[in-house]
């Protein structure tokens, strides 16, 4: 599997299964909107600063995941300042903070590979009408693609470099896109002529 | 046995393949003839990639769709596009699981063909980490643990260097298998039992690789 | 479903994650960096289609989900779900649908001029029309000034649709995928 954002440990959060972990995630998301109060926040902020600690993880962590929407966020606490003021600034502000926190102490303590298995686990008892075995291979095959379009990427690039042409998105997508779709094509008759139906 | 009865393919209107009339039962097949000439669509014809537009295909008495897919391998120019999983063992599971294998067997059939070819060593690789050799090896070896009486393959050896085309080649003669090898190169072909040069979607010519590769060689100077 | 549904529906998802580490081209006078993996979307809807193409970007956005850091700087897991711009990620599937459809809809006339006002429909009105809303309900603030906020984006889009439609029209010439 390629490489996910997992921190290995072996706290009890990194052995809850994915989907009850996905569960907890939608049901504090939800409470975290619906308690529109500071004492919400308040009490939000403790669970996550729990689940970090059981975790095991460092605060560094939380502060990785935050940092992508770190722009975002002072843009919006700029705006909110002026428009409403100090105290709704800083609680919009707050509460993005936990709801991303939050989502990435599921991620973190998760491997990908944990996920896939409980997709298809959670497909199982899916009525026959669910692609299932589709669904699986669908999943598959794009982690498997993943390095190959890559690797074409770099193919490509290589040879509009030689014709000065590297910084052209266009001379860069068409060859991919059309290489990439000829391979799909091969890669489609491989599955069926290994019985996939 | 392999049975073409006066089989025809067309794409788009254009004629691929014109009345086909062939009973091979040799164990070593080769099929040559240039680009385009309709060789890849031959091979695919013979487990139901491609459908006849005109008559019919049958390998020991059986027709078209799934049943024939069981009984005939396919093997791909590139095997990066045969691969289908991430790790290696999961990719040689896919066919079997296909197939309706319990967990055991599957196991069995994969320590089986590993063991043959000496590529236990690659199990719980990453398939796009492998060299080109060890991935149509691996290609390979994903279609005999599906056991078909047939193994066709077009052009397998094109990306190999000749190391890799030699092992490559090597293990295919050992195969008990029926064999058919759609071939560019010539030399690959040295002990084949027999050899159809296709041309212009006829057979041109068919017969033992000696005489066939050797009108084949000779209608190429000008 | 075909299998070759599936297999294409896997492809498009892989191209938008290679798409991701594609480097960035900052546009002169504006200094907004703009990545290549809102082309993708583009791509998806105008050579799949629009079902094919909009589950291009559910599996994708699906391992985004999963953990695997594919969009730009190695971002993924849930918690950019979580962050004020994520109307835009999960517009990308309506914007791939759009896209796709209306490229459908005129396949038979499909030229640049016709291939960019879908690209423009498709992924900068209706992407924005669910956008900046998103923004404008999680961050509490009005729509005009989440909309102000994002203009800054749009010259990219811009571009970038150009892009597409180029190379959905050479595409559809020389591979076409949608067949009607």
């Amino acid at each position: 599997m390629l490489s996910d954002l997992y921190i290995p440990g072996d706290s009890p959060v990194h052995r809850a299964r994915p989907l009850v972990k996905i569960l907890a995630l939608v049901v504090f998301c939800t409470g975290v909107f619906l308690v529109d109060h500071w004492a919400g926040i308040a009490l939000a902020a403790l669970l996550v600063a729990a689940g970090f600690a059981l975790a095991g993880l460092h605060p560094r962590h939380g502060f990785a995941a935050l940092r992508p929407a770190l722009w975002i966020l002072a843009a919006i606490f700029a705006v909110q300042l002026w428009l409403t003021g100090p105290a709704l600034a800083a609680f919009v502000i707050l509460r993005f903070a936990l709801l991303i926190l939050a989502a990435s102490l599921v991620t973190l303590t998760t491997t990908a590979g944990e996920f896939v298995a409980g997709i298809e686990a959670g497909l199982k008892p899916a009525p026959d009408w669910v692609p299932k075995a589709r669904i699986a291979l669908a999943i598959s095959l794009s982690l498997r693609f993943i390095p190959l379009v890559r690797s074409v990427l770099d193919e490509v690039r290589e040879a509009q470099r030689a014709r000065g042409l590297e910084r052209n998105l266009t001379a860069l997508l068409v060859p991919l896109v059309v290489r990439t779709l000829k391979q799909a094509d091969e890669t489609a008759e491989a599955i069926q002529a290994r019985s996939f139906d | 046995m392999i049975r073409f009865r006066d089989v025809s393919v067309e794409k788009g209107g254009q004629p691929i393949l014109t009345g086909i009339d062939l009973s091979l039962c040799e164990r070593r097949i080769g099929v040559i003839g240039r680009n385009g000439s309709g060789k890849s669509t031959l091979a695919r014809l013979f487990n139901g990639l491609e459908t006849p537009t005109r008559g019919s295909v049958t390998v020991d008495g059986q027709e078209g769709g799934k049943a024939l897919r069981r009984q005939v391998g396919f093997v791909f120019q590139n095997p990066d596009n045969q691969i289908v999983y991430t790790i290696v063992h999961e990719d040689l599971e896919f066919g079997l699981k296909n197939l309706g294998l319990g967990k055991e067997e599957m196991r069995a059939r994969i320590d089986t063909v590993l063991g043959r070819f000496q590529l236990e060593h690659l199990r719980d690789r990453l398939t796009h980490q492998l060299s080109g050799g060890e991935k149509q090896m691996i290609a390979l070896a994903g279609v005999l643990v599906m056991r078909p009486r047939l193994i066709v393959l077009d052009e397998p050896t094109t990306l190999l260097d000749l190391w890799n085309k030699r092992r490559f080649m090597a293990a295919l003669r050992d195969l008990e298998q029926h064999v058919v090898l759609i071939s560019h190169d010539l030399d690959l072909l040295n002990g084949f039992d027999r050899v159809l040069h296709v041309q212009n979607g006829r057979i041109a010519a068919d017969g033992p690789p000696d005489a066939v590769i050797a009108g084949y060689v000779a209608g190429s100077q000008c | 479903m075909d299998i070759r549904d599936t297999v294409f529906i896997a492809l498009f998802a892989a191209i938008m994650a290679a798409l991701a580490v594609f480097p960035p081209i900052t546009l002169p006078v504006i200094g907004v960096p703009i990545t290549a993996q809102s082309l993708g979307v583009m791509l998806a809807g105008g050579v799949l289609g629009a079902w094919r193409g909009a589950l291009a970007i559910v599996l994708f956005l699906a391992l985004v989900a999963i953990g695997l850091p594919l969009l730009p700087g190695g971002r993924g897991g849930f918690a950019v779900f979580m962050g004020p711009t994520a109307g835009f990620l999960l517009g990308w599937i309506l914007s791939a649908f759009v896209i796709g459809w209306l490229t459908e809809r005129f396949w038979h006339s499909l030229n640049f001029p016709v291939a960019l006002m879908i690209c423009l429909g498709g992924g900068v009105v209706v992407l924005y029309a669910i956008g900046v809303p998103w923004i404008a309900m999680v961050a509490r603030i009005s729509p005009l000034t989440a909309l102000t906020g994002s203009l800054s984006f749009i010259p990219g889009d811009i571009v970038k649709s150009v892009v597409a439609a180029g190379v959905i029209v050479t595409v559809r010439r020389s591979y076409p995928i949608i067949t009607r």
